[in-house]
């Protein structure tokens, strides 16, 4: 299929009805209205179902119910939206369903601003909601990567029972990029454990996550984790570049990547040898990529948009190996490529 | 022998947690009863709430969903929307559904989700111990209003029956009470009612029943109902609020 220009938030659309989206339910707020404004419009036409909801709180609960009776489900939001939809998530993670929760981050805290912002990475990664659960997170830094992430992230949903976010920022919601739609590869079938009526031909399906008794409960917190342990064995993605021979590895995901691709460009052409390492999941965090660093490697600098929230578990993972410097822009400014260089010359020139 | 009485089919086996006296089991029964009834038992889909209720997805013998606190009108259009062949029913108690969940079921009425909405009306909390609910009687005692619920800083009683009757797309809203044997068959009667109208297409409908909690009533069964019957009928009026023959 030929590529198509889209904006970001409408490819967001494309792509999950593409995957099979049999509903969406979701309510508007910025940089992320545009999703399901096109929804609104598309959904209907191809027989699917489109519910604007009175709240994003009531949102998530019809995604728990629509999970739970077995279709394939999408909502999005963006911070403030997501910060409302966590009690609903920790009830679909609780009750095993699948979704799709996209996530188009503004600057924040509180109402924040609508300008881009990566300051929901704890919000995404560290939960949100209550109880031992964990979300698998990913990180587009393009559209094409993003489309095809939706596509991926609703068979995850389904294989782990489990909600998947795409966590995206504002810019990559509202830019516009080329991108080509994969088809679905097969249809999917109503899962067995779906409330769609017994139709008396089996005992009643339950979708539920309240256990009174503390022996069941905990031998239900050890399933999820057995699950969350296969996302870290199987689901770790990132990207290298220009790792070999670094003398500094950035670390950074989404938009603030592409900044940073621009900066070891520059560095580059002087001789300099900077590399980075790109988390494309962010739960699980791609541990894997951080177990050998190449001998040339002096330091790390972590780049977001955000005061420092990834920082926290490239510090985990690095373990005291190299110093790990930071430079974040936040309340929707966006990192430049100079003040990339700039800061990659101070910790080259040992003036950090 | 001939079986003159049995256990409703849409009912499990399961023995309830309910109190001795309290009137969700017969609330239980006539939801059970309407299912098997219809015939459509095997095509529904309940969803419970959280309160003393919140472990209906043992009692019901269908497919069930568990909510979260007052979010049973949200998950039900979920269902609802993408198993329209599916007869879909919340069970709420006053605190799930007038306190916390005041959003979801005004909404919820206002698409005219054709669902069918059972709201218990006990005028307590229930399950976390007898506090004060929205539907609490003024000078009513509880745990939360020691003194009586006081006009002033605590408001009047909600009336759902009436509120959602000035919103177009609840199509049925009748309310009844489950205090003696008249009034429950007045109750099946509207319950079949309810879930007729889905399966008629005729969108949102829900049915009040005014109920007992006797244990944080601190009364005996036989006094409690007494007491429904003086003090929350004169202020909750039995009744057709709505039907779907009359537009709004």
């Amino acid at each position: 299929m030929a590529k198509v220009l889209m904006k970001g938030n409408e490819a967001i659309g494309e792509a999950a009805m593409r995957a099979g989206l049999d509903a969406f339910f979701g309510y508007p707020i910025t940089p992320q209205s545009e999703l399901p404004e096109y929804l609104s419009r598309e959904m209907p036409a191809r027989g699917k179902v489109f519910v604007q909801a009175e709240s994003e709180v009531a949102a998530i609960n019809m995604i728990y119910g629509a999970a739970g009776a077995g279709a394939r489900v999408m909502t999005s939001s963006s911070s403030p939206g997501i910060a409302l939809k966590q009690e609903g998530i920790t009830y679909i993670a609780g009750s095993e369903l699948p979704c799709v929760i996209c996530s188009v981050g503004r600057s924040g805290p509180g109402l924040g601003g609508i300008q881009p912002g990566q300051a929901d990475y704890y919000q995404a990664t560290k939960g949100g909601g209550n109880g031992d659960y964990h979300l698998l997170v990913y990180a587009p830094a393009n559209i094409q990567e993003m489309c095809d992430m939706i596509m991926e992230a609703f068979d995850k949903a389904d294989y782990y029972r489990n909600p998947v976010m795409i966590l995206a920022d504002g810019m990559i919601g509202q830019m516009m990029e080329p991108v080509e739609f994969k088809e679905l590869k097969k249809e999917r079938e109503v899962p067995a454990w779906a409330t769609t009526g017994t139709e008396g031909k089996r005992a009643p399906n339950i979708i539920n996550s309240l256990y009174l008794n503390p022996e069941d409960l905990e031998e239900h917190n050890i399933h999820l984790t057995k699950k969350y342990d296969e996302m870290k064995e199987k689901e770790e993605q990132w990207e290298e570049y220009n790792l070999e021979n670094a003398e500094v590895i950035c670390i950074a995901y989404g938009t603030t990547s592409r900044i940073v691709k621009n900066a070891i460009e520059t560095l580059k052409d002087e001789g300099i040898n900077v590399g980075l390492i790109r988390p494309k999941t962010l739960w699980p965090f791609p541990e894997k990529a951080f177990k050998e660093y190449p001998k040339t490697a002096k330091a790390i600098l972590v780049v977001e948009m955000s005061t420092g929230q990834m920082i926290t578990d490239v510090r985990a993972f690095n373990e005291g190996r190299l110093p790990v410097y930071f430079y974040g822009r936040s309340g929707g400014m966006i990192p430049t490529p100079e003040a990339v260089v700039a800061e990659l010359r101070k910790i080259i020139e040992g003036g950090k | 022998m001939a079986i003159v009485y049995e256990r409703s089919k849409g009912l499990t086996n399961a023995e309830t947690h309910y109190c001795p006296g309290c009137t969700h089991g017969i609330a239980h029964k006539l939801v059970a009863e309407s299912l098997v009834e219809l015939g459509v038992l095997d095509k529904a889909v309940g969803v419970a709430p959280v309160g003393c209720s919140v472990l209906a997805y043992n009692y019901f013998n269908c497919d069930m969903q568990e909510a979260a606190h007052g979010r049973a009108p949200a998950v039900a259009t979920g269902i609802k929307r993408v198993r329209p062949d599916n007869i879909v029913f919340s069970y709420q108690g006053d605190g799930d559904l007038a306190s916390i969940g005041t959003a979801e079921i005004v909404h919820a009425a206002h698409r005219s989700e054709n669902i069918t909405v059972i709201f218990i009306n006990n005028a307590i909390y229930g399950m976390t111990g007898g506090q004060m609910a929205p539907t609490t009687l003024l000078g009513q005692k509880t745990t939360t209003s020691q003194n009586g619920r006081q006009l002033e800083g605590q408001g009047a009683p909600i009336r759902i029956a009436e509120l959602l009757s000035q919103v177009p797309g609840a199509k049925s809203v009748e309310r009844v009470s489950l205090h003696n044997t008249q009034n429950i068959r007045k109750a099946k009667q509207a319950i079949l009612k309810a879930f007729k109208n889905q399966i008629d297409g005729k969108g949102f409908s829900i049915v009040e029943c005014l109920s007992t909690c006797p244990t944080n009533w601190g009364k005996s069964p036989v006094d409690a109902m007494k007491w429904l019957e003086e003090n929350m009928i004169p202020y909750y009026p039995l009744g057709v609020f709505r039907t779907p023959e009359e537009e709004i």
